[in-house]
């Protein structure tokens, strides 16, 4: 089984600062880390490997530095890592990351299971899994808690919903992405952390996968932040008091005052 | 006053920074101020190694403790990570680290818990003897598992009437055929009941005294050996303590180790090597309470302000952190000396145990000082910590014995002069 993880560079924190110049997060002097998320989906890449055997290859997109940070995959078990990184990727949206990790994947060749976070803590936007299978016209699904059976070709895997789960059967090659809940992540060995240390990550420039550069970065992003800011919470609340025949007539007076439709029999 | 308010400030502050720094590097990076100018590899075991402590054994630490639950999770997490053989040769499945990567591995889970980190360092203490002295196939036969992981070992020498005097050991080893039979029973075997490999001394020839000693290698479940009283302990109680006795028990010539007559050197040199051991676990117990007595103290508010910006309390702190350090410094060092292939190191060895474990009794008892009540409290971290150091003092030789040793070396260095 050739299994390629998908990973993001986050900050390590639940407040993530915007520069409201360039309505970018600000990175500096927060510690760099992937997306606990994905760490999740390493796991289960690494378990797929270790059960079925084949090659888990870490990809992806973002600064050179985080190349270092690819390396603690490796510590994990992974066997291989893969970074795209070009000012053309600069800027990208979720679509132009989808693009760009899609060619990614094209050139790491003959991959059988892409497996993504479910989102990333910092954007929070869950759309590169799904848009990156649209990208490589394969079959996928969201929210996946366990993975029941891998045969050759196919998967069928518990999707997590709101009150339950479906069970959910795909032909392969195809893309996950996973929740918390399918599995606890491993503390690296001794013995992998040492091949990481050695490890050469390989970092592959949009010419390097032959992506369209008009596809990439800001140029391939259609969303644009026209401005950021931290919504302010000023309701004001009020209490009504009296009996329920009261209560109602002054609530019903005060939704007509503010022109809600007040409906009735 | 307003120069003495100033100074107070400032020592709050340095106090505040050491806390910080701390915290914000949880993983063997910022537990001390002093650089050890470990390899990269080192400190990779070390950092591993704080890992596992902070987020698989310091949870569940304090249930372990009160219940007396040994520790089999934690030993899968820590074969899983290669942590268990990182003091084995790479030829049997190890690392190839010596004395001192044992040692990190020790203190860093020891910080979390004492008890816990006994299956490892008590492993180490069983294992050193089929190093030291085991032969090829001893060697091929019981290392790699031990390696693994899949295998803790224990070491038994101590008696009811042997133990400070080691050379009373009454365990006899008769040879009879291919085979040894062995008899008697050994007390207070650490990783006892749940090892699976033992170096055991026994008197193969009574005539001559310790002389007359020697070493055997033991399988669990070898018929006429089972396990007697199991322990119930002031400390460490997530540790397994247990006798191990030995009725007509019949082992195969092979598993002698060394030649007979060797039991009691194969002892001593194992003891040597295992003492810093137990001076880092000592190391790791009094940094654990070191490091939440400093938190306590920033939180603790009393008069209005953190109990950290009195100067009693801040003396207590500072002379817990000097001491710690120097304790870690004579540890560090002595393991470097060991492993540097020193012949004869017993007085080093004994040094670092002796201080480290004072330490240890000293520091956690002051931590629960600083804590107060709170520190008396079982709910709290502290008193554990303070329960688990006074062993260190105890065992692998009381402190008053390793006095013996060190000044019996001066004794002898002087003499030779």
């Amino acid at each position: 089984m050739n299994i390629v993880v998908c990973v993001k560079q986050v900050p390590a924190t639940t407040e993530v600062k915007m520069d409201k110049e360039t309505n970018t997060i600000i990175r500096e002097g927060v510690e760099a880390i992937i997306n606990p998320y994905d760490m999740y989906a390493v796991e289960e890449g690494i378990r797929i490997k270790e059960r079925l055997g084949g090659k888990v290859t870490v990809l992806s997109m973002g600064i050179p530095s985080v190349a270092e940070l690819l390396k603690t995959t490796i510590g994990l078990g992974a066997d291989d890592a893969v970074l795209l990184s070009d000012r053309a990727f600069a800027g990208a949206d979720t679509l132009a990351t989808s693009y760009a990790l899609s060619m990614g994947i094209g050139k790491i060749g003959n991959v059988d299971l892409v497996i993504c976070g479910k989102q990333a803590t910092d954007g929070d936007t869950a759309q590169v899994g799904p848009s990156l299978a649209e990208k490589l016209g394969w079959p996928h699904t969201t929210y996946v808690r366990k993975i029941e059976e891998i045969g050759e070709d196919f998967i069928r895997c518990q999707r997590m919903t709101e009150d339950g789960y479906e069970v959910v059967e795909m032909p392969l090659p195809a893309v996950i992405t996973v929740v918390k809940e399918i599995n606890e992540p491993r503390l690296p060995s001794l013995k992998n952390m040492m091949r990481a240390k050695k490890a050469v990550v390989n970092v592959w420039t949009a010419d390097d996968i032959g992506a369209d550069k008009n596809l990439c970065g800001l140029k391939g992003s259609p969303t644009q932040v026209v401005r950021t800011f931290v919504p302010v919470h000023d309701i004001s609340s009020e209490m009504i008091t009296g009996d329920a025949g009261e209560q109602a007539r002054k609530l019903a007076d005060k939704l007509l005052t503010m022109q809600f439709p007040v409906g009735g029999c | 006053m307003i120069l003495v308010n100033t100074k107070i400030i400032f020592i709050a502050g340095l106090l505040a920074g050491y806390a910080c720094r701390h915290q914000q590097q949880p993983h063997g990076k910022g537990v001390c101020f002093m650089d050890y100018f470990l390899t990269e590899e080192q400190q990779m075991i070390k950092e591993l190694a704080a890992r596992i402590a902070d987020e698989k054994i310091a949870p569940v630490a304090i249930q372990y403790d009160e219940e007396g639950i040994f520790p089999h999770d934690i030993v899968k997490v820590l074969a899983d990570s290669d942590l268990c053989g990182v003091y084995i040769p790479e030829e049997y499945g190890g690392l190839g680290g010596g004395v001192f990567e044992m040692s990190l591995v020790v203190e860093e889970l020891s910080r979390a818990c004492g008890g816990i980190a006994l299956a490892f360092a008590g492993t180490g203490l069983g294992t050193y003897p089929i190093i030291l002295f085991g032969n090829e196939e001893q060697k091929q036969k019981y290392l790699p598992d031990i390696a693994a992981g899949k295998k803790l070992a224990a070491f038994g020498l101590t008696e009811a009437d042997a133990g400070s005097d080691a050379a009373g050991v009454r365990t006899t080893a008769v040879a009879d055929g291919d085979e040894y039979v062995l008899n008697g029973t050994k007390q207070w075997i650490t990783n006892g009941e749940e090892a699976d490999v033992f170096t055991v001394i026994a008197c193969t020839n009574r005539s001559r005294g310790a002389r007359g000693f020697s070493a055997f290698i033991v399988e669990k479940g070898t018929p006429g050996f089972t396990f007697g009283k199991k322990e119930n302990k002031m400390g460490i109680r997530a540790s397994c303590t247990s006798e191990l006795v030995f009725e007509n028990c019949r082992i195969p010539k092979e598993n002698l180790l060394s030649r007979e007559g060797m039991g009691f050197l194969v002892a001593m040199k194992t003891l040597d090597r295992t003492r810093p051991g137990v001076a880092a676990q000592a190391l790791g117990i009094a940094q654990g309470a070191f490091d939440e007595a400093l938190k306590y103290s920033r939180q603790r508010v009393q008069f209005g302000q953190p109990i950290s910006s009195f100067q009693a309390v801040q003396h207590m702190l500072a002379d817990m952190a000097i001491q710690l350090e120097a304790a870690r410094a004579l540890v560090y060092q002595t393991c470097r000396f060991i492993d540097s292939g020193a012949k004869d190191f017993s007085k080093e060895s004994a040094m670092c145990k002796v201080f480290a474990s004072d330490t240890a009794m000293k520091v956690t008892t002051d931590a629960v000082q600083i804590l107060g009540g709170y520190g008396y409290m079982k709910e709290y971290p502290v008193e554990k910590r303070m329960r688990d150091a006074k062993i260190t003092q105890i065992y692998e030789g009381t402190n008053q014995i390793q006095r013996n040793v060190i000044a019996l070396e001066l004794i002898k260095e002087l003499s030779k002069k």
